[in-house]
């Protein structure tokens, strides 16, 4: 189609957000291509070094985002890969301000440079299952179609609901460059650093009261899979991008041998509101809601049109409690034992009850 | 069933020299003889002979013992094997299962583990030997593939929808669970929305009826809402408006039978004299009852009375033909009316063969 490029797979091709872990993987991955010529990394000024030797391959470019516009231009530019999302308010980033600056404004700039590169022919947008907002009416399966009930309370869950909005925008304005949405669960692995993992390793989990949310997860590595085909190969339209299944948080808890806290919703809430003003953890009402509410998806539509299956939200989080096993509260091996134990002395209590009364 | 197991047993305490054993035997039948029904009892029965005929030294190897060099000496005059060992045994490899997440869970969030093992007998106490339930017409419900029950709704508490899933699973030849839809409302209630899911509800919308019913599953309906629970006593067994008949647009839509169910008993249970309005608007509940013995008696008034129950399904609807009317308002309301018509004339027909609400 386009000079430089085979059968879909574009020649030049621009990721957003490759200071963070998984902007940072996927362009280490995409540079690993012999059928992309050039990978080219954008990242905000300030971005840390951390992955500088994944990033070996990729060219990397420090700009503001107000002047993207020129460079996507000025490079050929046949695809671009938006991942530079901020999940949760950092605060020693700026906090909830600085995240809407990135998630939004960020964003806006970047669909405005796309619009005006001649040459872009491939868009991919990462999003996330939030999208579908948090209500008591909702379905218990959200597939694409569903349209969100209520505005999300939380500022990630706004700020995807914006993006979208400002996505759509972007293919009536640009019909010929094929977008791809990709709406992720959240993502779970041995190596990933997100902070539903951090969560997770706790020994002590907080969990909302009398409330057992459905959880789906997302290995790593099928996130990157996913989103590596969907660079080179053509692949329009918006997905659910999920392991398959369902964990309920107390069985993910249980299997991961943590021991969880139930805590009365509203105190959560206040919690999360508090902790978010005086500027420590990461909690917002974004984990609240999804912590009542819930959120599972149907991944068929992913299935049928690039023909894979990422693995089950149970095989993820077993990944994951693999890796994190350090903290585990009651293992497996201690619940057997105690099994073995209580039932042992049942049979001696009633062998002893049996011999005296004979 | 137990004849042979049973002459096996003194052989073997003769064997251990445990005279105790002999009335053992004696009361295992007693308690059998209440309601388990047999489906479940033959299984630990088939298992028995096995580790009583073996030498002694074998019983060890049997799960319960592997690898535990401990506890052999005692276990082994213990017989392991016998009744309430396997009882135990279960029960506490249950309890491991459940604290260490080894259970599925549906993407609806239906645990069908603890629905079995938790739910269903505290239901089974309920329907068999509070209410007295009758079953007939289980024929009608089809032994796979997908059907909608729809039902009427009574009873002040939504008591009637437990009772029907659980009564159809253990009378169902096929021991279907029934997928029952539910108001938002109980979705919006901590732990009740729990209790909701965790037993196989969702909420009622057409997006999850369709799914659960295009997944081949037996769904439960109860088109009246709270206005059927939440009316009075004097109003008992009158069919209220049916909505929109969103319930029948799912079946048409994925051409599924629809099956009529009448019960009769629910209303008797919490026999609503009022309703205590400005109450329910305080507690954003859709009615606050008065009974006769609630709020007076307090928390005993939540004792249900036990009134004579009997549920009858009805011969399915097909709606295969209809597919492309869905959206016809003008189908939807007639079918409606149909099913409506169906468990409205199946009510008056079973209140007749129950003259005294509260009798045997």
């Amino acid at each position: 189609m386009t000079p430089g490029g085979t059968s879909g797979a574009p020649g030049v091709v621009v990721v957003t957000g490759v200071g963070r872990y998984l902007g940072a993987h996927v362009a280490a991955r995409l540079a690993a291509d012999p059928r992309i010529e050039r990978v080219i990394g954008v990242d905000a000024p300030d971005s840390g070094t951390e992955f500088t030797d994944l990033l070996d391959r990729v060219e990397r470019i420090r700009v503001d985002n107000g002047a993207l516009g020129g460079l996507l231009a000025d490079l050929d530019v046949d695809a671009v890969v938006h991942l530079a999302l901020v999940t949760s308010p950092d605060p020693q980033h700026g906090g909830r301000s600085a995240m809407k600056d990135q998630n939004v404004i960020g964003s806006m700039q970047m669909l405005a440079a796309c619009q005006r590169a001649p040459r872009l022919r491939k868009l991919v947008v990462r999003s996330s299952t939030a999208a579908y907002g948090v209500s008591f009416r909702d379905p218990a399966v959200f597939t694409e179609e569903t349209e969100p009930r209520e505005v999300p309370r939380g500022g990630f869950g706004r700020d995807i609901l914006d993006l979208e909005g400002y996505v759509r925008g972007f293919r009536r304005r640009r019909p010929d460059v094929t977008a791809t949405v990709l709406r992720f669960a959240p993502f779970i692995g041995s190596t990933a650093d997100t902070t539903l993992t951090r969560y997770f390793s706790q020994p002590f989990v907080p969990t909302v009261f009398g409330r057992d949310p459905r959880l789906q997860f997302l290995h790593f590595d099928d996130a990157l899979e996913v989103l590596h085909r969907s660079i080179v190969e053509d692949h329009p339209g918006t997905y659910n991008v999920a392991g398959p299944g369902v964990l309920s948080l107390s069985q993910a808890i249980r299997r991961a041998g943590r021991v969880a806290v139930p805590v009365l919703e509203p105190g959560l809430s206040g919690a999360a509101a508090l902790a978010r003003t005086m500027g420590f953890g990461r909690y917002g009402l974004d984990q609240v809601d999804l912590f009542v509410h819930g959120r599972v998806v149907d991944t068929s539509r992913l299935e049928q049109e690039y023909g894979f299956t990422p693995r089950s939200t149970a095989e993820a989080f077993e990944d994951f409690i693999r890796a994190h096993h350090g903290g585990v509260v009651v293992t497996r091996n201690q619940l057997a034992a105690a099994e073995q134990l209580v039932l042992d002395g049942i049979r001696q209590v009633r062998a002893a009850v049996r011999e005296r009364s004979s | 069933m137990s004849g042979p197991d049973e002459r096996r047993d003194p052989q073997s305490v003769g064997r251990f020299d445990v005279p105790e054993q002999v009335p053992a035997p004696d009361a295992e039948p007693a308690r059998r003889n209440g309601h388990r029904p047999a489906a479940q009892a033959a299984p630990t029965r088939t298992a028995a002979p096995t580790p009583t005929a073996t030498p002694a030294a074998t019983p060890s190897a049997d799960e319960g013992d592997a690898g535990l060099p401990g506890g052999t000496e005692p276990a082994v005059s213990d017989r392991p094997g016998d009744h309430w060992d396997r009882k135990v045994a279960n029960g506490l490899a249950f309890l491991r299962r459940r604290l260490s997440g080894d259970y599925e869970v549906d993407e609806f969030g239906f645990d069908s583990e603890l629905t079995d093992a938790v739910f269903h007998p505290l239901l089974r106490l309920l329907y068999r030997d509070w209410f007295r339930t009758e079953v007939s017409g289980v024929e009608n419900v089809p032994v796979d593939g997908p059907a909608l029950v729809v039902g009427n709704h009574s009873g002040t508490v939504a008591l009637d929808a437990l009772i029907l899933s659980a009564a159809l699973h253990d009378k169902h030849p096929a021991h279907r669970y029934l997928r029952l839809l539910g108001a938002d409302l109980v979705f919006r209630m901590p732990v009740v929305s729990e209790l909701a899911r965790k037993t196989g509800g969702t909420v009622a919308c057409n997006p999850d009826a369709e799914r659960l019913l295009g997944g081949g599953d037996l769904v439960g309906v109860f088109p009246e809402g709270f206005k059927g629970i939440g009316k009075l006593y004097a109003d008992r067994y009158k069919l209220q408006r049916f909505g929109r008949g969103g319930f029948v647009s799912a079946a048409l839509r994925t051409g599924t039978p629809i099956v009529p169910v009448a019960i009769v008993g629910g209303e008797e249970i919490y026999p609503m004299l009022a309703d205590i309005k400005p109450l329910a608007r305080l507690l954003k509940l859709p009615y606050f009852p008065v009974t006769p013995t609630f709020p007076l008696l307090g928390p005993l008034g939540m004792v249900p009375l036990p009134s004579k129950w009997l549920i009858e399904f009805c011969p399915p609807i097909p709606t295969a033909h209809l597919t492309d009317s869905a959206d016809d308002p003008l189908v939807v309301f007639n079918l409606a009316d149909q099913v409506r018509e169906t468990i409205q004339q199946t009510l008056h027909t079973l209140l007749e063969r129950r003259p005294d609400p509260f009798g045997p």
